[in-house]
């Protein structure tokens, strides 16, 4: 084997021939040359009391391993118009899953297991999502069709979503460009993952149900940056409705990368957005890596169709101790079988993302399809050798292998191992085409792994359950008339008032910015300050519980109206925030007297600077100048805020800079 | 209307008309609210007259008002063709013969993506096409006899049907299966069984609660189910095959005489009542729950015996009922009543004359319980003894759905009410048993602990 480099050597080499660099080590230009595009589906829940086609309550979780009963499913795959199977339809049937739902019967009916036709759809949530379609600027359709769009992964018991266009074609601003936005549609929410192992797939139907928004973007966003911009600016234009939810899971985005060559990846259920350009950035040079795989293979002169693996049934023994037998313990029968990949050589150890090479696209594949838990495969070029050097030559030697080829060995069940070996076939002649359709799921390094095949438009047709629902013009306007200012404007706004870009951030993320402007507008106060008030202050006191009420944010409203009244100075806002929001129900007065107010006059207060003045003399040891004003300003920090601008009286106070 | 329009009427269709667009054409339309472009798809005639609708590139469907379109023009043409794809069924000289007849329901079918139209799957190679495991159980060959949806079966077609499988048993086949819908599927089980006696072969209904369009559907194991029930039960009888849970685990195969619908929509609708179920089907293996039953035989005697008399009625009791109901059926020359009485089997007294008048004319009165559940038990208040001495007879623990079908039946043989009264009595397959047992009557009371935990425990 002297003639082969080692793998983690070809690993780093690969890497550096794909040109990859760390995100920010990179310039925008670089991006434009690789032709990286971007477009986001963003899943927003809606806060409605309702799931969308049920009577149940919207917004309730089972706890962990709480449930009333379970039932068991498979899904079938259904015939596409041109009588084929849909890919990911004919990937999730060979998986053959066992899909459980564990129901909990205040979340859940026999609508959601499908054992029920749909009710009207919730028009609380229709109302929210006319709300987002007319912000987004997309033309409002005069009907809505219910549409299913089908999901063989079992997370939805019916086999699909049902899900329904609102609108088409709008555009947001985004740093002086604009997106475009292809639809906003309101669908259901799907069930939540408990557990995925082997052939049984676990899941909870509360999140079942759950009224959604999904906006879709062209794939307008030309950089890592500008991608999660984009994403930033939907999540502000959303919540500026004040009417959807917030909290974990609430919120989450696919994003769609490609590059020139490469093809359309949708990388699934990104939590945050603050992962998005770790997570597109790898996956364009992952991407490029798969480009620059197949023009190895072109340069070596394989062709797809007379490329053949050859395999070779191994002894049990040879299936490494510490895996399967562990994880199956015995169970089942286990098999083993070494593959030979003809000419690849080099490419199982090639760089795709960090930390990963080509070999776990395999591998991650054998996973999800052949339903074989990892470690379900060892290779030639593998740098953790769970193959011995000796074991390597005999099978090397039993498949007759060519100096040129690489070997694959995979173990699991029996009755996996042939989809186990169609599957490695197939993955290993996707990269003569170069990047597969595929889903992958994201993981907070920024990494990805395959989840599932790509779905095309043949995966969409209409429910006959469900009769169209006319949107009227009365209904739009009625909308219209209430929306809230554009984000943009908002933006602009706080621009104009000099708010820290922390703020801004913190303010539209919370839908703040209308409490801002009308305590600007209504009680004339400094926006800077207000805005500091808003999201420094509050975001200290407002770690909210999931699932409890949080600050209600007009009482901010009330409190400015309330010291305007009672010409208390602005500046005990920030003293009274902590009591408030502990006791939502209290009367203002009562906070007031709670942190110890006490109202004095001006000329009370300014009355005490001799007294303090001539005792700090008494105390004083420090040699710091200031120490005096520090001092005395201390003393009347308590008694002045409310009663006098702390500013003014800073100045009063013997002792500071202007003297 | 032509087809160019297909479903469009009043301003929509205006609408197409004016613009020169058609159903198919792919089309720009422009409206006040922006623009659509897409393909014209045909409209539901029960929708309104309002709005067109528009398929889009991503598959979605959507529709225009027509009171905001400025303008339409057309793009191009692009129709639909969509048939189901056909696999020949494969043939394997070892495996059981069986039979399936269509009766119209969708136990097998296809959506038309484009329209959404539901297309019935059925020949062999349709159905081999959707759920290839068929061929693994045995061969099968299917016969269309009708397209009706449930609701419109009736007596001609239990009297076709009828004959239709005796002609299949003196042919030769191991087992027959009835595509049909669930709404009426114990009528007609009902019927069956009493048209075709002693056949030597399981005689299997099976429908679908969710249309086979979707992933989820229980159309595909419930045809491998009644497949299978039809290969290999020793249980040569009339049965339902249809799910015993919700989850795709098991079938229960339940006596043509004793099952009725249960649920509206549940997969699990078809329940044995009074009784318990006859068997389990559960992957390859049918597990019998009865003892006794007719069993499967080599030969192909069978006796077939195509009677209805249609002129039967059942009468759903409730309290006030007014005697005119009675009368108005005895008017219109019906010669039999089933009564689904309250409780033990009563009615008000106000009936007592109207009833007295219709059995003095010759009308066949048989009363039966409305709580479906347990017997007729008419001398145990004054009511029933009343009833009885008016010449209502007792139908037993008969359901009241299946005495009305024996009813029928019984009358079409014979003007003779003793004879009647003979046939009703007597049951051919438990459509009256002599004992209830101890778990013919289960309930399940949600909510309460045990069976909570039964509810956690077992899957649904």
């Amino acid at each position: 084997m002297n003639e082969n480099p080692r793998p983690d050597q070809n690993t780093r080499k690969t890497l550096k021939q794909v040109g990859y660099k760390p995100l920010g080590k990179i310039s925008d230009a670089v991006y434009a040359d690789m032709g990286f595009r971007c477009g986001l589906e963003i899943h927003q829940q809606l806060l409605t009391r309702q799931k969308l086609f049920c009577r149940c309550p919207a917004g309730i979780y089972q706890k962990d391993g709480e449930y009333d009963a379970e039932l068991v499913r498979h899904m079938r795959p259904t015939l596409s118009e041109l009588g084929e199977y849909d890919g990911t339809a004919l990937m999730e049937f060979k998986t053959r899953k066992n899909i459980y739902y564990r129901i909990q019967n205040e979340t859940a009916c026999t609508y959601d297991i499908d054992d029920t036709p749909p009710f009207r759809i919730d028009d609380q949530a229709l109302d929210i999502a006319l709300e987002v379609a007319l912000l987004l600027g997309t033309s409002i359709v005069g009907e809505l069709h219910v549409t299913r769009k089908q999901y063989l992964d079992g997370s939805i018991p019916t086999g699909f979503q049902r899900t329904a266009i609102v609108g088409i074609e709008g555009r947001i601003p985004l740093k002086g460009r604009e997106v475009g936005i292809i639809q906003i549609s309101v669908e259901e929410d799907s069930c939540r993952e408990v557990s995925d192992l082997g052939h049984d797939r676990v899941y909870t139907t509360d999140r079942l149900g759950m009224p959604l928004i999904e906006t879709v973007t062209h794939p307008h966003l030309v950089t890592p940056r500008m991608a999660a911009a984009g994403a930033q600016y939907l999540r502000y234009l959303t919540r500026s409705t004040g009417h959807v939810r917030t909290g974990i899971g609430a919120a989450r985005e696919d994003v769609n990368v490609s590059i020139s060559g490469g093809t359309r990846v949708e990388i699934k259920g990104v939590a945050h957005i603050s992962w998005i350009p770790e997570l597109t950035h790898i996956e364009a040079f992952r991407q490029k890596s798969l480009l620059h795989i197949r023009s190895l293979l072109a340069e070596r002169g394989l062709k797809v169709d007379k490329w053949n693996i050859a395999t070779h049934d191994l002894p049990e023994a040879w299936i490494p101790r510490k895996s399967l037998h562990e994880l199956y313990q015995g169970a089942r029968d286990l098999r083993a079988v070494a593959l030979n990949l003809p000419g690849f050589k080099g490419l199982l150890s090639h760089f795709t993302q960090p930390g990963q090479v080509f070999a776990d696209e395999i591998s991650d594949r054998l996973k999800v399809v052949a339903c074989i838990e990892r470690p379900n495969m060892a290779h030639s070029e593998d740098s953790r050798s769970l193959l011995g050097r000796s074991q390597l030559t005999e099978i090397r030697r039993r498949l007759e292998s060519a100096p040129q080829d690489a070997q694959v060995v995979i173990w699991g069940p029996a009755g996996d191992i042939p989809t186990a070996v169609e599957t490695v076939e197939e993955r290993c002649r996707m990269a003569f085409t170069g990047v597969p359709n595929e889903t992958r799921k994201s993981y907070p390094d920024g990494t990805t792994r395959f989840e599932r095949v790509l779905p095309g438009p043949d995966r969409m047709y209409p429910d006959t359950d469900t009769a169209p629902i006319p949107v009227e013009e009365e209904r739009i306007e009625r909308i219209r008339a209430g929306l809230p200012e554009p984000v943009s404007l908002q933006m602009a706004r706080m621009q104009e008032w000099n708010v820290a870009s922390n703020h801004v951030g913190y303010i539209l993320r919370r839908n703040l910015f209308w409490v801002l402007e009308r305590i600007v507008e209504e009680f004339q106060q400094p926006p800077r300050c207000v805005a500091r008030v808003l999201s420094q202050v509050l975001r200290h006191l407002e770690p909210v519980p999931h699932g409890k009420d949080g600050f209600d944010p007009s009482r901010l409203v009330d409190i400015y109206a309330f010291m305007k009244r009672e010409k208390i100075h602005p500046a005990l806002v920030e003293a009274m925030l902590p009591v408030v929001t502990d006791h939502p129900q209290m009367e203002l007065p009562s906070v007031l007297e709670t942190i110890g107010f006490k109202r004095k006059n001006r000329q009370e207060i300014l009355d005490l600077l001799p007294v303090l003045d001539a005792k700090f003399s008494q105390i004083n040891t420090s040699p710091d100048p200031m120490a005096r004003h520090r001092w005395i300003m201390g003393q009347l920090r308590t008694l002045a805020l409310g009663n006098i601008d702390l500013e003014e009286l800073s100045r009063l106070v013997p002792g500071g800079r202007d003297e | 209307m032509s087809d160019m329009f297909k479903g469009y009427r009043g301003r929509a269709l205006e609408t197409l008309k004016k613009f020169n667009i058609r159903v198919w054409s792919e089309a720009e339309v422009k409206t006040t609210r922006g623009d659509f472009r897409g393909i014209v798809l045909p409209r539901s005639e029960n929708d309104d007259d309002r709005h067109l609708v528009l398929k889009l590139d991503t598959g979605y469907n959507v529709g225009v008002d027509v009171d905001t379109v400025k303008s339409i023009q057309e793009l191009g043409y692009r129709e639909a063709h969509y048939k189901i794809p056909e696999k020949e069924f494969p043939f394997s000289p070892e495996k059981p013969r069986v039979k399936l007849f269509g009766t119209g329901g969708t136990i097998a079918s296809r959506l038309d993506y484009r329209t959404g139209a539901v297309i019935p799957a059925f020949s062999p190679g349709e159905l081999y096409g959707a759920v290839p495991e068929l061929a693994d159980i045995c061969n099968l060959e299917t016969e269309k006899l009708f397209a009706v949806f449930s609701e419109n079966m009736g007596p001609s077609q239990y009297i076709t049907l009828a004959k239709a499988i005796g002609e299949e048993i003196r042919r030769g086949v191991d087992g027959i299966v009835i595509g049909h819908g669930t709404d009426t599927m114990h009528h007609t089980a009902a019927a069956l069984t009493f048209m075709v006696q002693n056949p030597p072969v399981p005689i299997i209904m099976v429908g679908s609660q969710r249309s086979s369009d979707r992933p989820s559907s229980d159309a595909a194991l419930n045809l491998i189910h009644s497949t299978t029930a039809a290969s290999r039960s020793e249980i040569a009888e009339v049965m339902v095959c249809m799910f015993g849970p919700t989850s795709d685990e098991y079938a229960l195969l339940h006596s043509g005489t004793r099952v009725r619908k249960m649920h509206s929509s549940y997969r699990s609708t078809f329940r044995t009542i009074g009784d318990i179920p006859r068997a389990r089907v559960e992957g390859e293996r049918i597990i019998p729950m009865c003892k006794t039953f007719n069993p499967r035989r080599r030969d192909r005697d069978v006796t077939i015996k195509p009677f209805f008399e249609e002129k039967v009625s059942i009468v759903y009791y409730y309290p006030n009922m007014q005697p005119d109901i009675i009368d108005s059926l005895v008017d219109n020359g019906y010669r039999g009543i089933v009564i689904a009485g309250t409780g033990l089997g009563h009615v008000n007294k106000p009936l007592y004359p109207a009833i007295e008048r219709a059995t003095r004319k010759g009308v066949a009165v048989y009363m039966t319980v409305q709580t479906l559940w347990g017997y007729v038990h008419m001398f145990v208040y004054d009511t029933g003894r009343d009833l009885m001495s008016k010449g209502v007879v007792p139908a037993e623990n008969m359901l009241p759905e299946v005495a009305y079908i024996k009813l029928g039946w019984a009358l079409g043989q014979t003007e003779d009410l003793d004879e009647v009264k003979r046939i009703m009595l007597t049951p051919v397959s438990d459509e009256t048993t002599p004992r209830e047992p101890y778990n013919g009557y289960l309930i399940f009371q949600g909510g309460i602990p045990e069976v909570e935990r039964f509810l956690k425990r077992y899957h649904k």
